[in-house]
């Protein structure tokens, strides 16, 4: 392993984040809509979850921190084929493996520093966690979003354009975050949609979350860890030979 | 130059894309301190070779050694060893110059303690150390060229790859960067290989192999490319045109042409024989013009083409409206 090509790119990445303010700004603005607009709206109309609205989905809505903010990160691969850059890593002397984990690296940095920013409105929705639990939800926020993120690098290398990044959207993002269960809960579902949410690995890091943040769980903590990190393997292995393949 | 071990030496070096021969047995020996030139018009070839020597692109068929290791074998220990400036920019316009040169060295693994250092002797030698800490997307084209070019060399690479280096530069700008990478090689001594289809650009090069369709069709010094050539083209007006030529026919058996202010004809070997042939001329010489043979010359003869008529005139115009969007 090349440890300071990794590191190299993994800095690039943090340092892109920060730089471009539009991000944290989105990671403060998702929030408010989802929590306070959303999470108002709806919030006389669903009951029947246990505890209030808002509380249910404030898990979720980290969650879509996660995934906007993991799979925005690894999509930067397809601005950096177009703008050239990539080439620039692509002949250095790494292999693929030290660069998507570089990529995957910085991508589940960005977002669980994005996931951080969204759980600093804990409070305003009623939760105050206690520092274990804080620490518990942010090893799960790094596990979700290197998951996510390799996704993400797995989705960028198979794409040539930018036009693929409205599908990206369409049909990654938004699916996943409607079927995880981060805004309504995952019992009684027609079957379809139950499997559907099954199949989500989404459902299952929103679900270990939820579990951390306010003790209810759908699956168990052992079935979502599992699932979120047997999926985060796959995607990582076979983003490393799929790596930019022309 | 023949007697220093080749730092790339390719045999019959061969690309196939599907039905496209794109390289065809290319043979090109390249040694360290001699910068020699693809020349061709676009799509012939060049980029390609340049991409399999880089060990980007892996060749159908043939092979070479690159700084004593096998292109096919360790096409990683070749990476350690080469510098490539592409055609279009792999800076991050994000990141500021001496940024993407810390990025270089990190992913280069040039030792921790030499990196100011370098970083700084290159910054002066590109003459950017001024700019050195502002956001590359605040550079003009020719700073841009300027800091991949010492990017590419943090790394004391052995061979430097350079695909058409000055593309989309103006005169001006590429004089400068043709006086730098004399002054790189000089002082580095690494072997440079480069790529153009800009003839006066390849008058730069010690050994020009002029390429077309996939093929080396011919190879040598500038010189040595245009000697091919029956020799300088010169146009004469005397005070009697038609004497001038009747006795250049007669005593010197050129092929005259009579034209409405003077006469043309091809001379051998001008340098030496023009200067007798004017003092025997029975008749005065008004004006005179000399025209050396130029690579363009060659190129016509050898494939009875332009090459500005060979190009693709559509992957220029590509390659600007890519390199607009990447100004946006």
């Amino acid at each position: 392993m090349h440890w300071e090509g990794i590191y190299a790119i993994w800095l690039r990445d943090l340092k892109a984040m920060f730089r471009e303010r539009s991000r944290i700004y989105g990671a403060i603005m998702r929030p408010i809509l989802w929590l306070f607009i959303m999470g108002n709206g709806l919030r006389p109309a669903m009951q029947g979850v246990g505890v209030e609205y808002t509380t249910f989905i404030f898990p979720g809505v980290v969650g879509m921190t996660l995934i906007f903010s993991s799979i925005q990160s690894a999509t930067s691969i397809i601005w950096d084929r177009e703008f050239g850059f990539l080439r620039e890593v692509m002949v250095a002397p790494m292999s693929k493996a030290d660069i998507v984990l570089g990529k995957a690296l910085g991508g589940s940095s960005q977002a669980t520093v994005q996931g951080t920013v969204t759980l600093l409105f804990a409070p305003f929705v009623g939760i105050w966690p206690t520092p274990e639990q804080i620490v518990r939800i942010f090893l799960l926020m790094i596990l979700i979003s290197f998951s996510l993120t390799s996704l993400g690098i797995l989705i960028a290398s198979r794409m040539s354009s930018f036009e693929g990044f409205g599908a990206i959207s369409n049909f990654v993002v938004m699916p996943m975050y409607f079927l995880s269960g981060s805004i309504y809960p995952l019992t009684n579902l027609p079957l379809w949609l139950k499997l559907l949410t099954a199949i989500n690995p989404l459902s299952y890091g929103v679900d270990a979350m939820r579990g951390q943040i306010i003790n209810i769980y759908h699956f168990s903590i052992y079935t979502d860890l599992a699932a979120i990190t047997g999926f985060g393997l796959v995607m990582f292995s076979l983003a490393i030979p799929l790596f930019n393949k022309p | 130059m023949q007697n220093t071990q080749p730092v790339l030496q390719t045999f019959q070096l061969s690309k196939r894309f599907g039905e496209l021969e794109a390289v065809q047995n290319v043979n090109l020996r390249l040694s360290p301190g001699e910068i020699v030139g693809l020349l061709g018009p676009n799509g012939a070839g060049k980029s390609t070779t340049i991409k399999m020597l880089s060990t980007l692109l892996r060749p159908s068929a043939g092979n070479a050694v690159l700084v004593g290791y096998d292109l096919i074998k360790d096409p990683f220990k070749i990476r350690q060893h080469i510098g490539i400036i592409f055609q279009d920019s792999t800076l991050d316009n994000r990141l500021t110059g001496r940024e993407n040169l810390e990025f270089h060295c990190m992913i280069y693994k040039v030792p921790k303690q030499e990196r100011p250092a370098r970083i700084q002797q290159m910054l002066e030698m590109v003459d950017l150390t001024e700019a050195a800490n502002r956001y590359v997307k605040t550079y003009s084209g020719g700073m841009k060229r300027r800091l991949e070019i010492a990017r590419g060399l943090l790394h004391r690479p052995a061979i430097l790859f350079l695909d058409e280096p000055t593309v989309g530069l103006d005169p001006q700008t590429r004089a400068t960067i043709w006086e730098y990478v004399r002054r790189l090689v000089k002082e580095y001594g690494m072997g440079v290989l480069m790529t153009t289809h800009y003839m006066e650009e390849a008058e730069n090069c010690r050994y020009i192999a002029i390429m077309d369709r996939g093929r080396l069709i011919a190879e040598g010094s500038p010189e040595q490319l245009k000697s091919m050539m029956e020799g300088d083209r010169i146009q004469l007006t005397t005070a009697d045109n038609s004497l001038a030529a009747s006795w250049l026919e007669q005593n010197r058996s050129l092929k005259v042409t009579v034209k409405q202010d003077g006469i043309e004809f091809v001379l051998p070997h001008g340098d030496t024989q023009l200067a007798r042939l004017l003092t025997e001329l029975p008749t005065e010489v008004q004006r005179l013009t000399v025209q050396q043979p130029t690579l363009e010359d060659v190129f016509i003869k050898l494939t009875g083409r332009q090459m500005r008529d060979s190009e693709s005139g559509l992957i220029d115009r590509l390659r600007f409206s890519a390199q607009r969007k990447g100004r946006l």
